[in-house]
C-alpha cells in the first residue's frame, strides 16, 4: 500500500511533466503536420533561459519571461523558416527542425558551456510539503502538478471556448475554407507554433531544475515526447493528457513489479534454467525494461489502431 | 547550383585547412587522442583535453622525452567506434606512435582489436594504445593485448575498493546499475567482493536500468526505502547518476550513495548542497588529497590548473600516463612503439602524490593507489564552485587492489 | 561497344573510384593512406545504405527512422558467420560474406516490416522509430547475440578467398567494397524498373488508386521493405569487413538519421541522389569533424539551406540544367556562375569564420586549440578579425542577392527558350 501510494504520486508528477512537453508538440503536429524535432530543444532553451534570468531577477519572473522568449523564438522560426519550407513537404519540414535542433545544441554549448548549470529549485519551494510513510513529497513537485494542471485547463478552455481557438480547430481540418472565410491562416500557424514552443519552454522552466539542465537534455528527452503524442492520438488534447499520465504511471509501476517471463512460465510448471533457449530474454525482469515499455506500447497501438488512443484521424 | 558549388568549395577549403594543420614538422612526439568532442557528450572530451594539455605543458617544461616535446592531436570520435577507427587510421598514416582514448569500453574494444591486427600486418608502422579510462575488466583479461596499456583500475578493482570503502555501520545495501556490460560488471563484482571482504553486508536488492532512458528515479527510491537499505551502490554515470541521487535527496530518503563517478565533471553541480555528507565516490584522485597528506608540490600543480581554467582538476591518471611515457621512451632510447612497449611493461614508479604504482607486466594493467571521497562542506578545494568538495575518507594502496589476471599475453618476437 | 555507350557513367565512376586512392598515396613510404581508404570504403558502404533507404523513401514514400536496425542486424549476422567460418563450422568464400548480411537483413526486414508496413506515412515512421529504440536498447542488454558493449569482433583474414586474396590491407577491402557497391547499386537500379518498383511508386503517389487497380499496398510496402532490408544488410556486412567489429551503435538512431540526411541532401527523386548525398555527409562527418568541433552546426545549417533553397537535392539541381543542355546553351550559364561564385564564397567563409571564432573563444581556446589560418596564428579577441567575418557574411549576402537576381534573369530566359524549342522542362 505504501509503495502503491508513493508510486502513484511519482507517476503522476512524471506524467504531468511529460504532458507539459507533449501538449505543445501535439498542437504543432496535429495542426501543422510538422514532426518537430526541435521541440525538445525548445524545452532545453526554456531551462537555460530560466537559469540565466533567475540569476538576475529570480525564479518567478523567469517563469513568465522564459516561455515568452521561447514563444518569440518559435514565432521567428515559423515566420522566416518553416513557412518557406512548408510547401516542400513534410520531410523537408522535419529536416528543417532537425537542423535547427543541431544548431540550438551547439549554440547552447557555446553560450552556457558544456557542463550542467546550477539551475536550482527556488528557496520558497525547496521544502518537503508532506511526508507519506517516511518519504518526503517536495513542495516543488506539487507546484509542478499545479502548473501543468493549470496549463491543461487553459489550453482546453482556449481551444474550445474562445473564438481564436475555434478558428484554430477549423484551420486544422479545412485550412482553405478558413482562409476563404477571411482568416489569415499563415498567422494562425505562426501563433500555434509559437504557442507550442512557449509551452515546451514552460516545461523547460519547470523541468530544468527538477531534472538537470545540461546540453544533452534535449537529446535525451526527444524520442519519448513523440511517443506520448502519437500514442495519445493526433488532434486530441485529452488523448495526449491521458497518454502522458499513462506513460508516467506505467514507467513508475513497472519498477515496482519484479517479474519476468520466466516467473510467468514457472506458474505453468515450466522452469527456465540457463540452458533453456532464449533464457537471456525470458529472465529479463519488468523493471529492466520499464523505460522501454512506452516504445513497445507505441508500436503496438500504431499497428492495431493507427489513430492512437483518442485521435481524430489516422497518424 | 549555387549551393552545389558553394558546398564543394566549403569542403575544399576546410580540407585544405586540415592539410596545413597536419603537415607540420615531425619534431614532436605525437599522441592521437580520440573521445567525443562534439554533440551531446562533448563535455567528456572537453574536460579531458583541458587537463591533458595542462599536463603536457608541465611535462614539456620539464624537458619532454629524449629532448622532444609531447604534442596532443585530438580526433573527434562522436562516441562511435567506426569514427575512432578512422581516427586510428589517420594516426597511423602520420606515423604517430600513440593513440589515447578514455571514454567507452565499446570503443576501447574496437581499438584493441584493430591495433592488434594493424601492428601484425604492418610491422614497420606500429602504434600503442594508451587507455585512460575504459574500464571493462576483460580488456586486460581475455582481450588483453601487448599494445594496450590501461592507466585506470578496471571494474573488478574499483569494485574491491568500493567493498572496502563501505563504513562499518552499513550492513544493508541496494544496487542500481545501467544495463550494459559496464553496469552488469559492477553489479557482479561488487557483490562478489562484498561477500569476500564484508560478509556482514547483505545486498537487499539489485536493479538494472536501461542506459539513459529513465527520466524520473523516484519510483526506484520508493523501492529502495521499502527494502530497508542504508546505502545505495551505483556505477551509473551522467544523467542516470545525477537524476538518481537528486531523486533520493528530494524524497528525503535516509540513504548514503556510493558511486563510481560522482566526482567527475558535472556531478557536483547536479547533486548540489543537498548531497552533503551523503555521497561517496571511488576516485583515482581528488584535489584535497595533496593538502591532506601535506604534499605542497602536488597541491601547487593541481591549484595551477584551477587558476588557469577556473575548474577542478580530477585527472592525476593522465599525469601518470605521461610520466610513464616519459620514462619508457627515455628507457627505450627511441620513439619506436615496439621498444617503448617493452620498456613500459613492468615499469614501476611513484606517482606525483608519492604513492607506488606499477604497470603490471602480465596484463598491462596499472596498479595504483585509489581513493574514496566524501562530498562535504569545509574542504580546502570545493568542487565546481558548489562550496562542497571531496574529502578523502580512505586511501587504498596499490598492493590491496592487485587482483590476479587471466591474461595470456602474446608478445611480438622483435 | 553498345554496352560501353549505355553504361559509360558506371564505367567512368569505377575508373575514378579506383584512381582516387592514389591521390593520397604516400610515395615516400610506398603505402596507401589508410585514412583515405577507410573514408572511401565508408562512403561506399553508406552509399549502399542510403540507396536502400531511398528504396523506401524515394520509391515507396515510406519514411523510416529505424533503417539502421536492418543495417546493424545484417552486420551482426555477418560477424557471427565469419566467426563460424573461422572456427571451421562451415566453409564460405570471403567474397560472398556480405551476402550473409543481406540475408540477415532480408529476414529481419520481413519480420520487422510485417509490423511496420501495416501503416504508412507518419504512423510508419513512428513504428520504425519505436522498433529502432527497442532493438538498440536490446543490443546492450543481451550479451549472447550482440556481445554487449564490446560488440562482436572478427578477423577478416580468413584464408577462404576464391581468388587467393588475403584482405589484410585496406586497399583489398576497398576493392571488395567497390565491387559489392556496384553490384548492389545496379541491382537496386534494376529493381526500380521491375513491376514491384513501379507499383511502389504508384502506392507512394496515390495508394488508394493503386488499391483500386487491384494491388494490395500493404504487400507492396512489405516486399519493398524486405528488399530494402536485404541491401541494407549487404551494407552492414561490408561494414564488418572494413572495421572488423560490430557494436550496438550500428543499430542506433544516429545511423538511421545519416541515411535520411544523405538521401535528402543528394535528392530522393533521382536514383543517384543518395550517392551524392552520402559523399557530402561522410565528408562532413568524418572529414570536417577532424578540423572543427562545430561541424554539427554546419550540418544543421546545411540542412536548413538545402530544405529552404534546394528541396530537390543535389541531383535535382543538376537535373534542372538538362533542358538548357538540350538546347545547347549551357555555356551561357558559365559567366553568371562565375560571377555568383565569389559572392557565395564570401558568405560562406564569413559565416565559417564567425562560427569558428565564437567556438574558439567559448570552447576551443580552453582546450588548448590555436586558431590559425594558413599557418598564421590569429588573435580571436581582436575586433578586426570579427569585422572581416561580419563583412564577409553581410557584405557577401548583399552581393550574392544582386548576383542571384542577375542569374535568375538569365536562367529564366534560357528555360523560356528551352520551352519554346519544345524541350520538356
Amino acid at each position: 500500500m505504501e509503495v502503491f501510494i508513493v508510486s502513484l504520486l511519482n507517476g503522476l508528477v512524471y506524467g504531468m511533466l511529460l504532458f507539459m512537453l507533449a501538449s505543445g508538440l501535439t498542437l504543432i503536429l496535429s495542426m501543422m503536420g510538422v514532426l518537430n524535432f526541435a521541440h525538445a530543444s525548445a524545452y532545453m532553451l526554456g531551462a537555460y533561459f530560466a537559469y540565466t534570468i533567475s540569476l538576475y531577477v529570480g525564479f518567478w519572473p523567469a517563469l513568465i519571461i522564459a516561455p515568452i522568449l521561447c514563444g518569440l523564438v518559435g514565432a521567428a522560426i515559423e515566420m522566416w523558416g518553416l513557412r518557406r519550407v512548408h510547401r516542400n513537404g513534410h520531410i523537408a519540414e522535419l529536416l528543417f527542425t532537425f537542423g535547427l535542433a543541431l544548431i540550438i545544441e551547439k549554440g547552447v554549448q557555446m553560450g552556457w558551456g558544456l557542463l550542467p548549470v546550477p539551475y536550482r529549485v527556488p528557496a520558497l519551494l525547496d521544502f518537503p510539503l508532506f511526508s507519506i510513510y517516511g518519504t518526503n513529497f517536495p513542495a516543488y513537485r506539487a507546484f509542478m502538478l499545479l502548473i501543468s494542471g493549470m496549463m491543461f485547463g487553459s489550453i482546453w478552455l482556449g481551444l474550445t471556448r474562445t473564438r481564436i481557438g475555434l478558428v484554430i480547430q477549423a484551420a486544422l481540418t479545412h485550412p482553405e475554407m478558413v482562409g476563404a472565410l477571411g482568416h489569415n491562416v499563415p498567422r494562425i500557424f505562426t501563433l500555434v507554433f509559437a504557442a507550442g514552443t512557449a509551452l515546451a519552454g514552460l516545461a523547460g522552466v519547470i523541468g530544468g531544475n527538477y531534472q538537470v539542465t545540461e546540453p544533452a537534455m534535449a537529446f535525451t528527452m526527444g524520442p519519448i515526447v513523440f511517443v506520448v503524442v502519437v500514442f495519445g492520438g493526433l488532434g486530441s488534447l485529452t488523448g495526449c493528457f491521458i497518454a502522458s499520465i499513462l506513460m508516467g504511471l506505467i514507467q513508475t509501476f513497472a519498477v515496482v513489479f519484479d517479474v519476468s517471463l520466466a516467473d510467468l512460465l514457472a506458474k505453468f510448471g515450466f522452469i527456465v534454467t540457463s540452458q533453456t533457449p532464449l533464457a537471456e530474454v525470458l529472465t529479463v525482469t519488468l523493471p529492466r525494461i520499464g523505460a522501454l515499455l512506452p516504445f513497445l506500447m507505441m508500436v503496438l497501438i500504431l499497428v492495431f489502431r493507427p489513430r492512437g488512443l483518442m485521435g481524430t484521424r489516422d497518424t | 547550383m549555387r549551393q552545389n558549388f558553394g558546398l564543394r568549395m566549403f569542403m575544399g577549403v576546410l580540407l585544405a585547412l586540415g592539410v596545413t594543420v597536419t603537415a607540420q614538422a615531425q619534431q614532436t612526439i605525437k599522441i592521437a587522442y580520440t573521445d567525443p568532442l562534439s554533440g551531446p557528450f562533448a563535455q567528456v572530451g572537453d574536460a579531458n583535453l583541458k587537463q591533458m594539455n595542462y599536463i603536457i605543458d608541465h611535462m614539456n617544461a620539464k624537458g619532454g622525452a629524449l629532448g622532444k616535446k609531447f604534442e596532443l592531436v585530438p580526433f573527434d570520435n562522436k562516441s562511435n567506434p567506426a569514427d575512432a577507427l578512422i581516427a586510428l587510421k589517420s594516426a597511423t598514416d602520420q606515423n604517430m606512435p600513440f593513440i589515447m582514448q578514455c571514454s567507452g569500453s565499446n570503443i576501447a574494444a574496437a581499438l584493441i582489436e584493430a591495433i592488434n591486427k594493424h601492428n601484425d600486418r604492418n610491422p614497420d608502422n606500429r602504434i600503442i594504445y594508451l587507455n585512460c579510462g575504459a574500464v571493462a575488466t576483460e580488456l586486460t583479461n581475455e582481450q588483453c593485448s601487448f599494445w594496450h596499456f590501461r592507466f585506470d583500475l578496471h571494474v573488478g578493482m574499483k569494485a574491491e575498493v568500493m567493498s572496502r570503502a563501505i563504513p562499518k555501520d552499513v550492513t544493508k545495501v541496494y544496487m542500481i546499475n545501467q544495463d550494459y556490460l559496464f553496469g552488469q560488471s559492477v553489479q557482479r563484482d561488487v557483490k562478489a567482493f562484498l561477500a569476500k571482504n564484508r560478509p556482514d553486508v547483505t545486498v537487499v536488492g539489485d536493479e538494472l536500468i536501461p542506459l539513459g532512458k529513465i527520466k524520473d528515479f523516484s519510483p526506484y527510491i520508493t523501492k529502495i526505502k521499502a527494502s530497508g537499505a542504508q546505502a545505495l551502490v551505483t556505477g551509473n554515470w551522467g544523467p542516470d547518476m545525477n537524476l538518481l541521487i537528486k531523486a533520493g535527496i528530494d524524497a528525503g530518503a535516509d540513504l548514503r550513495y556510493f558511486t563510481f563517478y560522482a566526482h567527475l565533471a558535472g556531478g557536483a553541480t547536479a547533486i548540489g548542497a543537498g548531497g552533503e555528507g551523503k555521497v561517496l565516490s571511488v576516485m583515482s584522485f581528488g584535489e584535497n588529497i595533496a593538502p591532506e597528506i601535506g604534499n605542497k608540490e602536488a597541491e601547487a600543480f593541481t591549484n595551477g590548473f584551477r587558476q588557469l581554467h577556473k575548474f577542478d582538476f580530477a585527472a592525476a591518471t593522465f599525469r601518470t600516463i605521461f610520466e610513464y611515457l616519459q620514462s619508457a621512451i627515455n628507457k627505450a632510447g627511441s620513439v619506436d612503439p615496439t621498444k617503448i612497449a617493452f620498456a613500459m611493461e613492468g615499469l614501476s614508479q611513484k606517482d606525483f602524490l608519492g604513492y607506488d604504482s606499477t604497470m603490471r607486466k602480465d596484463d598491462h594493467q596499472i596498479i595504483s593507489a585509489y581513493y574514496v571521497g566524501l562530498f562535504k562542506k569545509g574542504v580546502k578545494y570545493d568542487a565546481e564552485g558548489t562550496g562542497l568538495g571531496w574529502a578523502t575518507t580512505a586511501t587504498i594502496q596499490s598492493k590491496d587492489v592487485n587482483q590476479p589476471s587471466t591474461c595470456k599475453m602474446k608478445r611480438p618476437s622483435a | 561497344m553498345s554496352f560501353v555507350r549505355r553504361n559509360w557513367l558506371w564505367l567512368l565512376a569505377a575508373i575514378i573510384l579506383l584512381a582516387v586512392p592514389f591521390l593520397f598515396y604516400d610515395w615516400t613510404k610506398g603505402r596507401h593512406s589508410g585514412f583515405a581508404l577507410t573514408l572511401l570504403s565508408e562512403i561506399g558502404v553508406m552509399a549502399i545504405f542510403a540507396l536502400s533507404f531511398n528504396m523506401l523513401m524515394g520509391q515507396a514514400g515510406l519514411l523510416s527512422f529505424g533503417h539502421a536496425v536492418l543495417f546493424g542486424l545484417g552486420s551482426y549476422c555477418t560477424a557471427h558467420a565469419i566467426n563460424a567460418v573461422k572456427a571451421g563450422t562451415f566453409w564460405m568464400p570471403i567474397e560472398l560474406v556480405p551476402l550473409v548480411g543481406g540475408l540477415g537483413g532480408l529476414v529481419f526486414g520481413y519480420l520487422l516490416g510485417w509490423l511496420a508496413t501495416k501503416q504508412r506515412a507518419t504512423a510508419f515512421a513512428m513504428i520504425t522509430m519505436g522498433l529502432g529504440e527497442l532493438v538498440s536498447a536490446a543490443a546492450l542488454m543481451f550479451m549472447a547475440f550482440f556481445g554487449g558493449e564490446g560488440g562482436i569482433s572478427i578477423d577478416r583474414v580468413m584464408g577462404t578467398s576464391l581468388f587467393g586474396i588475403s584482405y589484410a590491407t585496406p586497399w583489398q577491402v576497398y576493392c571488395l567494397v567497390l565491387i559489392w557497391a556496384f553490384i548492389a547499386a545496379s541491382l537496386m537500379k534494376l529493381q526500380t524498373e521491375t513491376p514491384l518498383g513501379r507499383i511502389a511508386n504508384a502506392t507512394r503517389d496515390n495508394f488508394e488508386r493503386a488499391q483500386f487497380v487491384g494491388y494490395d499496398p500493404r504487400i507492396v510496402r512489405l516486399l519493398q521493405f524486405t528488399l530494402s532490408g536485404f541491401f541494407a544488410g549487404i551494407a552492414g556486412g561490408l561494414y564488418v569487413m572494413i572495421y572488423e567489429i560490430v557494436t550496438f551503435d550500428t543499430l542506433g538512431a544516429a545511423k538511421s538519421a545519416n541515411a535520411l540526411l544523405a538521401a535528402y541532401i543528394g535528392g530522393a527523386g533521382g536514383f543517384f541522389g543518395p550517392i551524392l548525398g552520402t559523399i557530402v555527409v561522410v565528408l562532413l562527418q568524418s572529414g570536417v569533424s577532424l578540423i572543427s568541433s562545430a561541424w554539427l552546426l554546419y550540418v544543421g545549417v546545411l540542412f536548413i539551406v538545402m530544405v529552404m533553397f534546394a528541396p530537390v537535392g543535389l541531383i535535382g539541381l543538376i537535373g534542372m540544367h538538362t533542358p538548357i543542355r538540350r538546347i545547347g546553351r549551357l555555356g551561357e550559364l558559365v559567366v553568371p556562375y562565375l560571377r555568383a561564385f565569389p559572392a557565395a564564397l564570401s558568405v560562406m567563409l564569413g559565416f565559417v569564420l564567425m562560427v569558428e571564432l565564437a567556438s574558439n573563444i567559448t570552447i576551443g581556446a580552453a582546450q588548448g586549440k590555436k586558431f590559425a589560418i594558413a599557418g598564421t596564428l590569429i588573435d580571436t579577441g581582436s575586433p578586426v578579425i570579427w569585422g572581416i567575418g561580419l563583412l564577409g557574411l553581410i557584405g557577401g549576402a548583399f552581393w550574392l542577392r544582386i548576383e542571384a537576381r542577375r542569374f535568375r534573369l538569365r536562367w529564366d530566359a534560357l528555360i523560356e527558350d528551352a520551352k519554346r524549342q519544345g524541350v520538356v522542362v
